[in-house]
């Protein structure tokens, strides 16, 4: 595959060249828009803090709100009520400055979205340039989650910091076809880059990290011992429900899907959702299946740790630390998961 | 969009026949016929699969199939007056349009396990729907299947589905049938009692035999130990669940009971298979 070293005048000019075919976003370090994926208007690099921008990279892939289907309500219209695609603009995106954890997102998203004609849409359309993480926060923990501060799954081209340059490695074809329109000014990968990468990697697989393939340990225990084990209640009195963990979650991929109309015209959209709240369960009929707090906390970890790899292999968590950072009640997901790996089932032992 | 079907679009349908069904107004049969030539020939659905109905600008509802897949040329769904969509579906009326997606689910293994079976179906209420779609399956290939014991109950008379089919599966000698409300009522001579006092009385005989249940949880938690009594284990019971769904096809999330999602694993499953699961339905 190909890879070029550019420096920050050459990343310039490769953002100018993509632009021409493709919107180019970013995460805005600074300013009222800081956190969030913004259009790039500027062709010089940006400034990307370490760590992970507030919003997560699924808002590409789920965009909010998508629009999946349009129709008129006007009674005497022909098509009145008879749905249709919306027509799409064409337009295709870079996502540029992707940590690694949220670029293994859209993969692990896309194990539960096969049959997601729009998920599959929005993958074709959103090329992602990663970035590599030269420092790991104090809420990262990707390498405990399978993934790893180097990693590049999930990306067309993958960014490596070394010196002040960066190593951009083509990981897929379409990341072949960007990284040519840099070609003609980027300069050669040398031996010393690449054995300073491989450096960079090997430094992040030996790191210290207590857990390692949670997965196939939660996929070996019992998922209705760990659904009745104790300590759900305790998280449930702490949790507020508040969502805001599903939100910022870059696996979280639930969604609602609703009629909006306006003037006789109508759209169907979804939008997230959260196992969080009630009405995400709630029968017409008044029942509610998961009506209780610890229900629905235990729902949201159940399925990311145990449903979700039971199902298809790994946890549904990338480690990006979101959650941690900004629970307003301090849940930590790394302690959740360590109470999981650590359970016994002690029910049958009598003190 | 890519070249496999979009999942979320429904089939232009309309509404050929409304019929209330129900002495309270509250449950009607919608008859819907699929627009397109070719949308009717590809459909195909086995009894017990649902399908979401699409009112544009109300949203969808997940509806279980009531009529069997012998029955061609267009589709049944009894239809609870409970939500939005429900409601404005009631307010409906013949030759207005409505969209189909589906079927989905997975339905009842009519081809498979309960081939050459004696079938035992309880239904209590409105659930009887995907049970009618079921029977009529079997009837219409009533060599495929033993002895087909119904015990069907409601709260009176005025509350049973589909009475005059009822009547005529009476008076049918390779079906047995018990159709029961629950308290006295003027008029009526026929069995009184609820659901799983009636399933005790008849006493199906497990062997050889697969029970499809429906009704009310409840009625599905009291009709078992009267039949466990009698020697019926759990994976010879078929249950079919109902949940909150948005999508239909096992992404969304509501529906998710555990590691299964009702819509795309289910709604039928053996009572076996719901025992290891979460009670989250």
């Amino acid at each position: 595959m190909k890879a070029l070293k550019l420096d920050r005048n050459a990343i310039g000019q490769w953002l100018s060249n993509m632009a021409g075919e493709r919107d180019i976003y970013a995460p805005a370090s600074d300013g009222p828009a800081k956190g969030t994926w913004t259009l790039l208007t500027d062709y010089s690099m940006p400034e990307i803090k370490p760590g992970v921008p507030a919003r997560p990279v699924k808002n590409f892939l789920f965009p909010q709100p998508e629009t999946l289907l349009k129709f008129s309500i006007v009674p005497t219209d022909p098509d009145c009520c008879l749905p249709s695609e919306p027509e799409e603009n064409g337009r295709k995106n870079v996502v540029f400055g992707v940590r690694p954890c949220d670029a293994r997102s859209i993969g692990l998203n896309a194990l539960a979205c096969k049959a997601d004609t729009y998920y599959q849409a929005n993958m074709d359309k959103n090329a992602i340039i990663g970035l590599t993480c030269s420092q790991v926060c104090s809420t990262c923990f990707c390498s405990e989650t399978g993934g790893s501060p180097m990693g590049t799954e999930g990306c067309d081209v993958s960014l490596t910091e070394i010196d002040g340059r960066y190593i951009a490695r083509a990981m897929t074809e379409r990341g072949e076809e960007l990284l040519a329109l840099a070609e003609s000014f980027g300069k050669e990968v040398t031996d010393s880059d690449f054995s300073a990468v491989e450096a960079l990697e090997e430094r992040a697989r030996s790191g210290s990290d207590e857990i390692r393939n949670p997965e196939e340990q939660l996929r070996k225990k019992d998922l209705m011992e760990l659904y009745n084990a104790p300590f759900w209640q305790e998280l449930a009195d702490r949790c507020i429900n508040c969502g805001a963990c599903t939100f910022l979650c870059p696996t979280c991929y639930c969604f609602d899907i609703q009629d909006e109309t306006l003037h006789g015209k109508g759209r169907r959209i979804r939008c997230q959702d959260s196992c969080m709240f009630p009405l995400f369960t709630l029968h017409a009929s008044g029942h509610n299946p998961r009506g209780q707090k610890i229900q629905r906390v235990r729902n949201r970890f159940m399925h990311k740790m145990k449903y979700f790899p039971d199902r298809f292999g790994p946890i549904s968590c990338v480690g990006c630390g979101r959650c941690v950072r900004d629970c307003p009640v301090n849940i930590d997901i790394r302690e959740v998961m360590r109470s999981l790996l650590n359970f016994h089932d002690m029910g049958s032992v009598t003190p | 969009m890519s070249s496999i079907k979009n999942p979320y679009r429904p089939y232009p349908a309309r509404l050929d026949n409304i019929k209330v069904e129900t002495e309270d107004g509250n449950l009607k049969t919608f008859r819907i016929v699929l627009e397109d030539k070719a949308d009717r020939e590809a459909w195909k659905h086995t009894a017990g699969q649902f399908a979401m109905l699409s009112l544009a600008g109300k949203g969808e509802i997940p509806i279980g199939i009531a009529s069997s897949p012998t029955e061609e040329g267009h589709l049944l769904f009894t239809v609870n007056r409970a939500g939005v969509v429900t409601t404005a579906l009631h307010n409906m009326n013949e030759g207005d349009r409505i969209g189909v997606r589906g079927p989905l689910g997975n339905g009842f293994p009519v081809d498979t396990e309960l081939k050459g079976k004696n079938i035992v179906i309880i239904a209590g209420g409105f659930a009887f729907t995907t049970l009618r779609a079921t029977l009529i399956y079997m009837l219409e290939h009533r060599q495929d299947y033993g002895k087909i014991t119904v015990i069907y109950g409601a709260r009176t008379p005025g509350m049973l589905l589909y009475r005059d089919e009822l009547e005529k599966w009476q008076a049918r000698d390779d079906v047995d049938i018990h159709v029961t409300i629950d308290r006295e009522a003027p008029g009526w001579d026929g069995l009184v009692g609820f659901v799983p006092t009636i399933a005790g009385q008849v006493a199906p005989s497990p062997d050889n035999a697969a029970a499809l249940i429906c009704g009310p949880p409840i009625m599905i938690k009291f009709t078992m130990p009267p039949l466990e009594e009698i020697g019926w284990t759990d994976d010879q019971v078929y249950l079919s669940l109902e949940n909150r769904m948005k999508c239909g096809i096992g992404i969304c999330g509501h529906c998710s009971v555990g590691p299964v999602y009702v819509c795309h694993d289910g709604p039928v499953f053996t009572r076996s298979q719901v025992q290891k699961l979460p009670i989250e339905y």
